[in-house]
């Protein structure tokens, strides 16, 4: 085989391994919470039930609802999967990586999340608008914050491109970077505000005026809901798969070795659980935030990322 | 770099990031808490200086500052706000956005300001000047934006860990019977704080800063 | 010798009042105290004036014809303060505002507040001074807040966070200095201390020292009451008992200015440039002119005569910045009758808002009448800080603008018009307050007025002529600091 195609191969297995894991990370996160809360949870494969339930059941669209409303979940899905692919989570060197730019990677986040939104108002509702609105303002605030805080592991391996921060990270011998710890707490911020944990939302509320996310996805159901919900599943791993591969990447194998592969493998899965876990405690520990003081957590967060970066340039000439 | 430098870096770092943390807290008993870590980490990195560079005096100064700034301070403190009864939130003059955001522009002032000085220095610490002044101004920002007295304090207190800070960066700690005097100073103007707390408490009912803005030209 | 008991007294009487200070003789052994430590500077005085510059305790003390005298004229107008307190605060005691208890700490850390003054000017660890200056204001504090009303915790709090800051900028300033030092002298203590600094002072890092001044300007300059650092000075010296408002005009501001002047000598001989001088100079015309244009609004008397103090620090630090031999020996002998001056002035203040019941300008008047060597008093002491010859404070002026003439005529306009509005101004509110009709009643305790005619007395000696020694005296200061 050519390698090309042995990496095509490989990116195609990765990307697949990702989407199918992609639920259990969520189930797995869920559980935690439940044994922190001292119930007995679901177990690990509900997420699982809940898509199999969903896709057997046939949507049900309001009668304005237009091209835009039934499209969106895939859209979503579709920029997702290919974010997933992107990052490099199991292996860096992949045929996609030259495309592979971090700037691109938060600008193909912001577009999924752009059409979900605009599906959001589409069909008209109260709650959609408000949670649209919502959506936005906090999307608006987490964008240039998780911007800031690609910039420091950017400075230090001197290349945007994804594939070539692992590597020189990864690589390079071990070295408290008090830039990219900073870096990682206000990673760390952002990704429970992207991902609609608490303290920006709770993901499990049943009460409207407190969503963002649920009430973006309030008229949706049957597969369309499934579609959604998996992308947002996907969306958590993504994060997660991010957040390891620029503070914690030994253990990601390098370009083209084939063989490290199932142990990088089980690292990852090994990394996502502790991970998963560790944002279980954080939402057992806090409370919601009133919604607005959402922009102060998240106004910490980008000024973090901006103090990581200029005390990575004080301390690092 | 060795490992030392590294960990006196990431000492030096966990100070600014706490004296920020402190710009963005709104409750007390998390400043009080926050400044007796910072008092921890600067103890942690007098420990480290110490021991990369042999200067015996200094262990004596790091056990200084854990017996005043992380024991004795925030006990007082404690104390204090126990027996003033005092629980609620602490409202800001400007909102926590602003103040960060103000804050970052002091870091890169207090940054650029030192950059010329810490070239000089001949100390393995030198980078961390640039830290010690940003949390300085830090310090000194909280100071002025907080409108009851306990935070403006706790501020003071603060901008004297930072020019600890600056003292060990630049020059590997002042002498010793130096380090003794500011130490009983602060001592005695937390004693101070103290007793005035309780006659404003006394005189206003409150330890709102407003009810001490009365005085102009009549 | 002497040296232990300047500093051992004022200490020793600080223990002893602390034990005593509730009781009825309080005040007579603070003055006790006060006189025995005057008696001791004399005797330094007197010491070093035989022997030349000193140097005590393995280098830790340092006696020269700079810090002696400012010692000496802290322990003079330490002992006539507590003459004044006397009967003041006997009357404030009869009257209800004060406690036995709260005059114990009043006594105690009066004493104090001596003591931490003095060990400024005579230490010779620039680190030291930083501490000795905090500790001062630490004293001044508690003592502003005496009368517990809320216009006074207001005022020491003001002043404890302004002047904290300011300090805290001092320190940064000393850290940078001992910085520059180390690098020439080698760690350890000797690299702070003045005398060391000063035989090395043109080998020091210029772009160190020059930012070390800046911060230690602004620090101790804070306390000195240069504009814009000035707005804890009008309220401590409005709230506070009048004892301390003569204190810390006549003698704190002249310490803190101290702290200034020995950082500059070394600062100038690092320096190629005079920024220390400009910048001395810039911030003393910015504060003369400022304060002045403030005497009209006063209706406080005592926050008038503070912002009276003010506008002569002002004064002095832009002839210490002007340097040179006539500059600084202007700047000296301001320093010196502006000390007497102001603290007389504060004594008969003092008697007089006791007399009418308030510290109001409009409140008291015609005090010639129910009190002619009051009023007469107000009178000559507001004329001598104005400047009227032949008191001292008209020679020194008249030596500062001559020599502004010769060396920065730009500033000459500038001190004419400050020197100008200031006379017009505090002579029509002082006026009013002297002549007029009266509504005063006589004081259960006479007043204690010697102190003031004997300040008086010395300043107008001091403008009608300088003692020899004195000049020669003032002369080798102004040498040493260039």
């Amino acid at each position: 085989m050519s390698p090309l195609l042995q990496d095509s191969l490989q990116q195609a297995l990765e990307t697949v391994f990702m989407i199918l894991l992609a639920p259990l990370v969520l189930g797995w996160v869920n559980q935690c919470r439940a044994w922190l809360q001292n119930r007995r949870g679901p177990g690990l494969l509900q997420p699982y039930r809940v898509l199999r339930k969903l896709f057997n059941k046939e949507p049900v669209l309001a009668h304005r609802a237009s091209l835009l409303f039934r499209r969106a979940p895939y859209i979503q899905l579709g920029c997702i999967v290919l974010a997933a692919s992107i990052v490099p989570s199991i292996a860096t060197g992949a045929p996609l990586s030259p495309a592979a730019d971090v700037i691109a990677l938060v600008g193909l986040l912001a577009l999924a999340r752009v059409f979900l939104a605009l599906a959001a108002m589409d069909v008209g509702t109260a709650f959609g608008s408000m949670g649209a609105r919502r959506e936005m303002l906090i999307a608006g605030l987490a964008e240039p914050a998780l911007l800031m805080v690609f910039f420091t592991p950017a400075l230090i391996s001197g290349s945007t491109a994804f594939g070539v921060i692992v590597d020189r990270l990864a690589l390079a011998e071990f070295q408290i970077y008090p830039g990219l710890a900073f870096a990682a707490v206000a990673f760390l911020m952002v990704l429970l505000a992207e991902n609609a944990r608490i303290p920006i939302d709770n993901p499990s509320t049943h009460l409207e005026l407190t969503m963002i996310h649920e009430a973006m996805i309030l008229e949706y159901s049957g597969r369309h809901l499934a579609v959604i919900e998996w992308a947002h599943a996907l969306k958590l791993t993504v994060y997660l798969c991010i957040g390891i591969a620029l503070f914690v990447p030994w253990g990601i194998a390098p370009a083209g070795h084939w063989s490290v592969m199932p142990l990088a493998t089980l690292i990852l899965v090994g990394k996502l659980f502790a991970g998963g876990a560790a944002i279980a405690v954080l939402e057992t520990l806090s409370a919601k935030l009133r919604i607005f003081r959402a922009p102060e957590f998240l106004g910490t967060a980008f000024l973090l990322a901006v103090l990581a970066m200029l005390i990575h340039f004080l301390l690092g000439t | 770099m060795p490992v030392t430098q590294q960990l006196i870096n990431l000492c030096a770092s966990l100070l600014l990031l706490i004296a920020f943390a402190m710009l963005t807290q709104r409750r007390l008993l998390s400043l009080i808490n926050l400044f007796a870590m910072q008092g921890a980490v600067l103890a942690a990195n007098t420990a480290v200086v110490a021991f990369s560079t042999g200067q015996e005096h200094l262990y004596w100064s790091a056990g200084l500052t854990i017996a005043l700034k992380v024991i004795a301070m925030p006990l007082i403190l404690h104390r204090l706000i126990d027996r003033l009864e005092l629980r609620t939130d602490q409202e800001t003059l400007i909102n926590i956005p602003s103040t960060l955001l103000l804050g970052i522009g002091l870091v890169v002032f207090a940054f650029n300001l030192a950059l010329p000085i810490s070239q000089l220095a001949g100390t393995i610490t030198r980078s961390s000047l640039g830290i010690a002044m940003a949390s300085v101004l830090l310090s000194f920002l909280m100071l002025i934006t907080r409108r009851k007295a306990v935070p403006q304090v706790i501020g003071f207190l603060s901008m004297e860990n930072g020019l600890f800070l600056a003292a060990t960066s630049a020059t590997y700690g002042m002498p010793m019977v130096v380090e003794l005097g500011i130490a009983l100073d602060v001592l005695v103007g937390t004693f101070i704080f103290g007793i005035f707390f309780f006659q404003i408490r006394e005189t206003f009912d409150s330890l709102d800063i407003h009810h001490l803005e009365k005085l102009k030209e009549r | 010798m002497e040296l232990i008991l300047v500093l051992g007294l004022p200490l020793l009487g600080g223990v002893i009042l602390a034990a005593l200070g509730h009781r009825e003789r309080a005040p007579e052994i603070n003055v006790a105290m006060s006189l025995a430590t005057f008696a001791a500077s004399a005797l330094l005085t007197w010491r070093v004036f035989r022997d030349g510059p000193l140097l005590f305790f393995d280098k830790m003390f340092f006696v020269d014809s700079f810090n002696v005298f400012l010692v000496t004229l802290t322990a003079f107008v330490g002992f006539t303060t507590s003459l004044f307190s006397r009967p003041y605060m006997r009357v404030e005691r009869d009257r209800g505002k004060l406690t036995p208890a709260r005059l114990r700490l009043y006594h105690s850390v009066y004493q104090g507040f001596m003591f931490t003054m003095l060990l400024a000017l005579l230490t010779n660890n620039l680190g030291i001074l930083w501490v000795a200056m905090e500790a001062a204001t630490l004293t001044t504090v508690l003592l502003v807040s005496l009368y517990r009303t809320p216009e006074s915790l207001e005022a020491a709090w003001k002043y404890f966070i302004l002047c904290g800051v300011g300090i805290a900028q001092a320190l940064f300033g000393t850290i940078l200095v001992y910085f520059a030092a180390e690098s020439v002298l080698g760690s350890g203590g000797t690299a702070l201390l003045w005398t060391e600094l000063n035989a090395v002072k043109s080998q020091l890092e210029p772009t160190v020292l020059g930012l070390a001044f800046v911060f230690l300007l602004v620090g101790y300059g804070t306390k000195v009451g240069l504009v814009p650092l000035h707005n804890w000075l009008p309220d401590a010296h409005a709230e506070g008992p009048t004892p301390i408002s003569a204190v810390l005009s006549g003698l704190l501001l002249n310490v803190a200015l101290y702290a200034i002047v020995r950082n500059k000598v070394l600062v100038d001989g690092a320096l190629a440039t005079n920024l220390a001088g400009k910048l001395m100079m810039g911030f003393g015309l910015a504060t003369a002119l400022t304060a002045v244009f403030f005497f009209s609004r006063q209706s406080d008397v005592k926050r008038l005569f503070a912002y009276s103090s003010i506008e002569h620090m002002g004064l002095v630090t832009f002839g210490f910045g002007m340097g040179g031999p006539v500059g600084t020996f202007a700047a000296l002998l301001h320093m010196t009758v502006h000390s007497l001056t102001k603290s007389a002035i504060f004594f008969t203040v003092g008697h007089a808002t006791q007399k009418s019941g308030t510290q109001r300008i409009d409140g008291i008047r015609g005090l010639i009448d129910t009190n002619p060597t009051i009023g007469w008093g107000l009178m000559l002491g507001t004329l001598a800080i104005l400047g009227m010859p032949p008191f001292g404070v008209f020679a020194s002026e008249f030596l500062l603008l001559t020599t502004a003439m010769r060396v920065e005529p730009w500033a000459t306009p500038i001190l004419l018009v400050a020197l100008a509005v200031g006379f017009a101004s505090m002579l029509a509110k002082v006026q009013p307050m002297v002549f007029g009709d009266t509504t005063a009643r006589r004081l259960p305790h006479p007043p204690a007025l010697i102190p003031v005619f004997l300040h008086l007395a010395l300043v107008l000696l001091l403008g009608l002529v300088v003692p020899p020694a004195l000049a020669n005296w003032y002369r080798a200061a102004a040498a040493l600091i260039g």
